[in-house]
């Protein structure tokens, strides 16, 4: 490996994907089709828009087919400072997508000199997911969710995305996989429209119970081995994780309130 | 029949050096130094776009000077290079001396292969995790690698900034000293530099996975004025 030159027409610019596509070192999937009861699937994850800025948050199951192959693997990932991204569908791929986005709007901002908008960031995950719709095809899709705090807008935005590269704003809440219907169901019942912070990361956490009551592949609160959603707070301070100690006593809030002790 | 006209090899490489290094002299100084908590890039530049300063990877900076052009192509091209390492292994396999002997390569090969030798001098510096392990790479425009644990004087007056500073610097200050010291030997005894004048940035161990940050307006000033 040497220093990477271009000519000025060849010159990817901040683009990591095109360098890497220049050098021709793409990642790729696919040759054939794929059982998908042997690919490891993330199930589900949601996004909730509150006052100061967005909750996400996912359950930490993942399958293969019937099996359960992970109990405590993570679907939510910082991916800058101020914005976030949660993956459902093919593991591999997902995470691989997950690292590449994460560099690129890394990439682009050391080059610039300056950070990439929120848009342009949803904008470039809707570009990977095009790429990667021939894999899709052949079962191994990628349906994430990006959610973060536009700065210039100073406030908490979300998107979802579809296999096709399709991205979809939403103003309340998003969610995806395979639980996301049960989810969608409780915080379309439970968001005001003027959520708190705190009220957020509940209902993230009510939302993720249902959907693990309904859904196989959505794995619940665990207080046996300790287990609990992986739950980030982004808002003007950036991106933030909340520590499984505080999940665990708002998971026991819920469940006392569900059994109404 | 034509003779080649014959042109010595000492004279040629000297002919190539005198000509990279008055590209070099005409522009403005800079330096780079540890700190007791991290390592301070400093440059007199007066423009706010036209950065000669920039961030490379997690933990490695970035310094140039000589012609915007050049040393702007071999910033991008260091950070192109430490994103596919890191992307290919793993971000802690990263560092900067292997990314000196890169730019050594480059910078050599312009000087010897190409039509001219790049006009540039350009310093990257990495923290570690203790303030011994930190470490500056010095690069000349032929492909010449100095380390140091200390401070480096690159472009314009080096010589008469590099005594100015080494009259009162100390390892192990903190902060607000070294960049003082530094802006005062870049000014000289006619001169004062303000925050419009600078560009500064650090590399700073408390700053989490990328130590990267630029210190500008306000808060340059406030540092300045607690002199």
């Amino acid at each position: 490996m040497t220093l990477p030159r271009f000519s000025p027409e060849s010159d990817p610019g901040p683009d990591f994907l095109g360098l890497l596509q220049r050098l021709e070192r793409s990642p790729s999937w696919g040759a054939g089709s794929v059982d998908t009861n042997q690919i490891t699937h993330g199930t589900t994850v949601v996004a909730i828009q509150t006052l100061e800025g967005v909750v996400m948050a996912g359950d930490r199951r993942a399958t293969s087919g019937h099996l359960i192959s992970h109990r405590t693997i993570e679907k939510v990932f910082p991916a800058d400072q101020h914005s976030g991204v949660a993956i459902a569908g093919a593991a591999g791929p997902a995470m691989e997508m997950v690292r590449l986005f994460q560099l690129q709007i890394e990439h682009y901002e050391k080059v610039e000199g300056r950070p990439l908008s929120l848009n342009g960031k949803a904008n470039q995950l809707s570009q990977m997911l095009r790429s990667n719709l021939p894999a899709a095809l052949q079962g191994l899709g990628v349906v994430p969710i990006f959610a973060g705090f536009d700065e210039k807008l100073q406030k908490g935005r979300l998107f979802e995305f579809d296999i096709t590269g399709g991205r979809y704003e939403e103003k309340d809440f998003a969610a995806s996989g395979s639980g996301s219907l049960h989810a969608s169901t409780v915080l379309k019942l439970r968001h005001t429209g003027k959520l708190s912070t705190s009220e957020g990361i509940d209902l993230s956490i009510e939302a993720l119970f249902h959907a693990a009551d309904g859904d196989s592949a959505t794995g619940g609160p665990d207080p046996i081995r300790g287990i609990y959603p992986v739950v980030a707070v982004i808002n003007s301070n950036g991106f933030t994780r909340i520590e499984d100690s505080e999940l665990a006593t708002r998971t026991d809030t819920l469940i006392s309130e569900i059994t109404g002790d | 029949m034509n003779m080649p006209m014959y042109v010595s090899p000492e004279q040629l490489m000297k002919d190539r050096a005198d000509y990279a290094r008055k590209g070099i002299t005409r522009g403005r100084t800079a330096i780079v130094s540890v700190f007791s908590d991290g390592v301070l890039l400093c440059a007199e530049n007066p423009s706010n776009t036209l950065r000669k300063i920039g961030e490379i990877y997690d933990r490695i900076g970035f310094i140039g000077v000589g012609k915007y052009n050049e040393f702007d192509q071999l910033r991008v091209a260091g950070v192109r290079h430490a994103d596919l390492k890191g992307y290919s292994f793993s971000r802690e396999d990263v560092d900067a001396r292997w990314l000196a002997n890169q730019y050594a390569q480059t910078l050599g090969q312009y000087f010897t292969h190409e039509m001219k030798p790049l006009e540039v001098e350009i310093a990257i510096a990495e923290i570690g995790e203790e303030p011994e392990s930190d470490q500056i790479f010095h690069l000349l425009y032929d492909g010449t690698v100095m380390d140091t644990e200390t401070f480096v004087v690159i472009g314009g007056e080096t010589e008469t900034v590099r005594a100015r500073l080494e009259e009162s610097w100390k390892p192990n200050q903190p902060l607000e000293t070294v960049l003082n010291q530094a802006v005062n030997a870049l000014a000289g005894p006619d001169r004062t530099l303000k925050a419009d004048d600078l560009e500064v940035a650090v590399l700073g161990r408390g700053n989490g996975r990328r130590a990267f940050r630029r210190i500008e307006n306000e808060t340059l000033d406030e540092h300045l004025s607690e002199n």
